[in-house]
């Protein structure tokens, strides 16, 4: 397997799939965050997720096809414009989800799963009729094409850094919403013993909603990143909820930490695997492995104990 | 010695008129190609039986049922095409005597786990042992540990997922994304023309009757009301010295026997299979047909899977936009509103009035099995 090649050939090797499986880990974080915070925290399984973020993603083409058309001068800087329009889009929708459906849904959790696989069937079908079934994909500005040249054999795309480098900023401002502020503080008390958090004067309903909107908006940010390296199309949210699930999962629900460190060792096993089998048999394995883990180890990498 | 009684008088009746339906109303009404279409849903109905049983009465929702419908499909599969791939029959191919699959995919010799499924014998059996020590195993490793509720449920949804990818990839070996197609004869009778049809309906209907018996037959004994306590009452159980594991491990395992049997029913009344039915997707959607019969209704599940697929295909042929919406839509309905599906309206409004009417003693129906109780009235 490694006859072919040289030991500097092989070390570029390394670094080139380990750059692809970080921007594989920067999707997986995003979409992993808001789920973390939805599923970790309120115990909802939204299968819907993955609709929220492409909704995301629609977002952003709409704002860059905007910019495109009237105000071309502007258009390298439409991508922060589109990711806010996104994480509003997507929690606006988010919020209008946990007051019709989640809400009366709470004390049966398994039936949230199945409430939101109707819904992403539904949401799937509108962006079939509103933006057609074809994928679509925004045009990048200048700054971002083209690659950095590490050395002579080692390349690395702009994109793809400009990716990581917002899944940073992203995860480092959730971080301190959950950790730091007042709404997270309060959205931890919930999570923790619900009742005691209502005593002592927390408006519980009011935290679930707007956790699951911060959720939800999250996601449609990712969606918004998800622009700069793939195409978007009506089902391509279906593609990464069971990976997303299970990134959230191995990491131990309700914890930050392990959901990063879940996402890394996934995604860079994935792709570090991809190098030297088929792509679907990198993730077979890749699946095999984390399911085998859970099997040994139900409550992830990093568990939380919770007061049930 | 009312505890394992097998039904109550109201399910006798509710069992009787859909072998009424199934044998007598629906070959009179229907030709054959709908009749055909019927078939095919009832095996999914195998499936949704299976679910009443693990997901309404033991709480352990499934979403990888599409696995063992899968594997069951594919075991009766395979024996169909190395019958189909006879030497006389793939002749013109560089290899005769292999499915045509793997003689497009540069596979010369018929793979080691091919050849047992040349044995009829063997592959009955394979349809039942090889889900159902799959679904052990699965079982075995989760509910010892006390994995259940969603993590069950999303882990399950994975294995779903990998299988499906495996499938698909290993092209040469499965068939791919196309799966198992022109399959002709079971030991040499033609399972294609109209009469194999018709004889075939009838054999799943049988099978079905049977899966129904069994799972009546759950409900009632002192098992079923076990499962329904753990349900409720995991720890109360428990503590009572039973093994919880133990019966959710049984209620995981006859749920995924009767998808395969569902799974290989399929096969020979479709004449193929092939991953879709295997993923995530039909997995949901196997679930969705029992949360819309009523998840605790075991004739609610067939009668539920048979009016999804009915208006899934009346209305993905007329209106193929608005199919997912209404699908969408009226699985939020269910789940939000009628969360015990048709067996719960029909049991909570429409029962009532006719026994009202006919001016029975009984005001509350037996089948639609609201309360856990009604196996065993105090006597």
């Amino acid at each position: 397997m490694f006859g072919d090649y040289s030991i500097g050939d092989l070390g570029s090797i390394f670094v080139m799939q380990g750059f692809a499986g970080l921007i594989l880990f920067s999707v997986y974080v995003l979409m992993a965050l808001g789920l973390a915070i939805i599923f970790g925290q309120m115990g909802v399984i939204n299968m819907a997720h993955g609709e929220f973020m492409i909704l995301g993603a629609y977002v952003t083409w709409m704002t860059s096809s905007f910019f495109q058309s009237y105000l071309p001068s502007l258009f390298s800087g439409y991508f922060f414009l589109a990711m806010i329009l996104a994480f509003f889009a997507s929690g606006a929708l988010g919020m209008l989800v946990e007051w019709v459906l989640i809400r009366h849904l709470y004390k049966r959790p398994l039936d949230t799963l199945l409430a939101t696989w109707g819904l992403s069937l539904m949401l799937q079908q509108a962006y079939r009729s509103i933006f057609g079934a074809r994928e679509v994909g925004v045009e990048l500005p200048q700054w971002m094409l083209g690659s950095l040249h590490v050395t002579d054999s080692i390349e690395v795309p702009i994109n793809g850094v400009f990716v990581m480098g917002l899944t940073v900023l992203i995860t480092i401002a959730v971080a301190y919403i959950m950790y730091k502020s007042r709404w997270g503080r309060q959205v931890r008390a919930v999570v923790q013993n619900r009742i005691m958090a209502g005593a002592v004067g927390i408006n519980t309903a009011k935290v679930d909603r707007y956790t699951f909107a911060l959720g939800c908006g999250i996601a449609g940010v990712a969606g918004s990143a998800f622009t700069m390296i793939g195409s978007t199309g009506p089902t391509s949210g279906q593609l990464y909820i069971v990976d997303t699930f299970l990134v959230v999962v191995f990491g131990g629900a309700a914890s930050l930490l392990g959901t990063i460190a879940s996402a890394f060792s996934i995604s860079q096993t994935q792709s570090t695997l991809e190098f030297f089998t088929s792509g679907s048999m990198a993730k077979v394995m890749t699946l095999l492995a984390v399911v085998g883990i859970l099997m040994l180890r139900p409550q992830g990498l990093f568990a939380l104990k919770v007061r049930k | 010695m009312n505890d394992s009684r097998f039904a109550t008088r109201s399910e006798l009746i509710g069992i009787l008129v859909l072998a009424a339906l199934l044998v007598v109303v629906l070959p009179l009404c229907l030709d054959v190609f709908r009749l055909n279409l019927v078939a095919k849903y009832l095996t999914y109905a195998f499936v949704a039986l299976g679910l009443v049983i693990c997901w309404g009465y033991g709480g352990i929702l499934s979403l990888g049922q599409g696995v063992f419908f899968g594997l069951g499909g594919y075991c009766m599969a395979m024996f169909l095409k190395l019958e189909a791939s006879s030497v006389e029959n793939t002749k013109i191919q560089s290899t005769p005597g292999i499915p045509d699959f793997m003689d497009w995919n540069q596979i010369t010799a018929l793979p080691f786990f091919w050849k047992p499924f040349h044995s009829l014998t063997f592959t009955i059996a394979a349809v039942i042992l090889v889900p159902g020590i799959f679904a052990l195993i699965i079982g075995a490793a989760m509910f010892k540990r006390r994995v259940g509720g969603t993590y069950f449920a999303i882990i399950t949804q994975a294995v779903a997922a990998i299988l499906t990818i495996l499938i698909v990839g290993q092209q040469g070996y499965t068939g791919g994304i196309n799966g198992m197609t022109d399959l002709r004869t079971l030991k040499g009778w033609d399972i294609r023309p109209d009469h194999a049809k018709i004889v075939l309906y009838f054999f799943e209907v049988g099978l079905l009757f049977a899966c129904i018996f069994i799972a009546q037959f759950v409900r009632h004994s002192k098992l079923g009301r076990i499962l329904v306590a753990m349900r409720d009452q995991e720890d109360r159980v428990r503590f009572s010295g039973y093994s919880v594991a133990n019966f959710k491990i049984f209620a995981f395992c006859i749920a995924a026997v009767f998808a395969a049997i569902g799974g290989a029913m399929f096969a020979l009344n479709v004449g193929f299979m092939s991953p879709s039915f295997v993923g995530i997707v039909p997995s949901i959607e196997m679930v969705i047909y029992t949360a819309v019969g009523g998840r605790l209704s075991i004739l609610g599940a067939v009668y539920g899977t048979i009016l999804v697929n009915f208006a899934k295909t009346s209305l993905s042929e007329s209106f193929p936009e608005l199919w997912l919406f209404g699908l969408g839509g009226l699985f939020i309905a269910v789940v939000l509103a009628f969360p015990n599906g048709l067996a719960g309206i029909w049991g909570d409004y429409i029962q009532p009035r006719i026994s009202k009417l006919i001016g029975a003693r009984k005001p509350k129906s037996g089948w639609t099995d609201n309360s856990v109780a009604d196996g065993a009235p105090a006597e």
